[in-house]
Formats: structure tokens, sequence, C-alpha cells
């Protein structure tokens, strides 16, 4: 992680029990490597919440993203437990109901039929990072 | 008064970082959805950390498997730093080791190969869940 540039965290919940928790992995990792590989970076839930040093204190130092499958915020929480309260708190479900889509109905695999879907939350991400930047 | 039955509970790290993140929630869905739908289930790991009632009685009532993508653990010391007692942990990339030939690709998607090492994973640990069924009966 390169601290000496200014970069954007982003923080995906995962959650592994909804499909919410698995759009908002693949969406967060499409803007890491796809959109925006020079202005973002990934801090790895997990690790942030086991005591990742790095992760912490970057966190801590520059803006970040959270983006969660559900409205308990799990990712946004805990980031603002260990580091500080995120510059934007993205829900996938609130992303989707604006854009009149569906969740996919499985946790995994997803089909042709979901990209809308990952792509919408993808888009607002991205948009996100922006204007994070901009403000920053 | 009929005793409950009792789950096994799979949580994964998820890692966003590496592929073997994705081989353990991979290896987690095979586990729970095809090899052992009726013993084993998963939940969200972060909830947990959050400190979520429902998922902290989950893990309190039921034993815990968890399946790191690395040394680091994150998911085993996720789960202790919230009390729960791990039953075993287990990480993917052993499974690599011991499957030389099979080089999982792709951090968001697991690619064809790495969904197979997941399902060869997950066969392995299917026999983990019965023993930590069996010990939990014996309790």
């Amino acid at each position: 992680m390169n601290l000496e540039i200014t970069k954007v965290g982003i923080i995906s919940c995962s959650g592994e029990e909804l499909p919410e928790g698995t759009i908002s992995r693949i969406a967060c990792r499409k803007v890491l490597t796809d959109l925006k590989p020079n202005e973002t970076v990934t801090i790895c839930l997990p690790l942030f919440i086991a005591g990742g040093e790095e992760e912490r204190k970057f966190a801590k130092k520059y803006p970040t993203i959270t983006v969660d499958g559900c409205e308990k915020l799990c990712a946004a929480k805990s980031t603002e437990m260990f580091s500080g309260k995120p510059s934007k708190s993205l829900v996938v479900p609130d992303i989707l109901k604006k854009h009149n889509l569906s969740a996919p109905k499985k946790l995994r695999h997803f089909g042709g039929e979901d990209q809308a879907a990952i792509q919408a939350v993808v888009d607002e991400i991205a948009k996100s990072v922006e204007e994070v930047l901009e403000n920053d | 008064m009929e005793k409950k039955s009792k789950k096994v509970v799979v949580l994964p790290c998820s890692g966003i970082g590496k592929v073997f993140g994705a081989l353990a929630r991979e290896t987690t869905y095979e586990l729970v959805e095809r090899v052992r739908p009726d013993s084993a289930v998963t939940t969200c790991l972060a909830k947990l950390v959050i400190g979520d009632a429902e998922t902290k009685q989950l893990v309190k009532e039921n034993p815990v498997i968890t399946i790191d993508g690395c040394p680091k653990e994150c998911a085993r010391k996720s789960a202790e730093s919230q009390g729960v007692n791990v039953a075993r942990s287990f990480q993917t990339i052993d499974f690599y080791k011991a499957h030389k030939d099979m080089k999982p690709e792709g951090i968001s998607e697991l690619d064809e190969t790495g969904r197979k090492l997941a399902a060869i994973a997950a066969d392995e640990l299917g026999q983990v869940v019965d023993e930590v069924a069996i010990e939990e009966e014996k309790k």
C-alpha cells in the first residue's frame, strides 16, 4: 500500500450470508482493478478488524468508502470503530433500489442476468471515489 | 425434551486482496451448499465483529470452523476476539500446497481451476464437519 499518494480506501463488507455481500465484493474489486486502479486501494476488512496495523493507519489518514450488503452496515461500523468515519457509506440494496434492480437469488456464480446489478454498484463506487477525491 | 441438533458454523475470511481469500469463500459455499447442507452453515464474519446479537448467539451455541486465506488468520483471530472457541481452523493456501497442479486465479470470482480446488477442499472438510459435530454431541 503506497501511503505517499492520496488514495481512497475501499472497504467491502463481503458478507457471506447474502448475495448483496457477494455483489459488494465483486464490485469493489472491479473498481480497484479496472476502473480506478491509481486512485484506490483495497482494505481487507477481515485484516482490518483482526488488527492489521497498516490498514488501520491508512484508514485513519486517508478517506475511505465502505460498501455494505445490508442495513447492518458492518463495514461502515467496523471502519468507524477502528479508524474513523468513512467519507462515504454505500449500501448495495439502496443502490439497486435506486436503479430499480433486483439482487441475485444465489450467493455465488452470478450469471449474465446479474451483471446489471453489479455494474450499478461499480458505477456508484467509482462516482463516489471521484467525489471523495474532489472534496479531499 | 428433544435435543436440538446443532450446526457447524463455517466462517471464511473472504479476504479481498488475494486469490486465497476467494478460495476460502468458495470452499465455504461448497461446504455449506453442496457437501454438508444439513449440518454446516455460514454467517457473515463482519456481523460477528460488530457484535450482532443473532450472530453472536449462533457462534455461542454451535461449534465453529474458520477458513482463512493466508497465515494472518483473520477469520480465526476475529472469531476468537469475540470469545468464540474455534473448533478447527484451516488455511486455503495449504489446500493449494497439497494440489500444486491446481493454481487458482481470480480474486473477485475464481476461475474454473479455483472452483475445482474449492470443491476438493470442501470434500475434505466435510469429514471435519462430521468430526466436530460428533465432538459437540458428546459434550
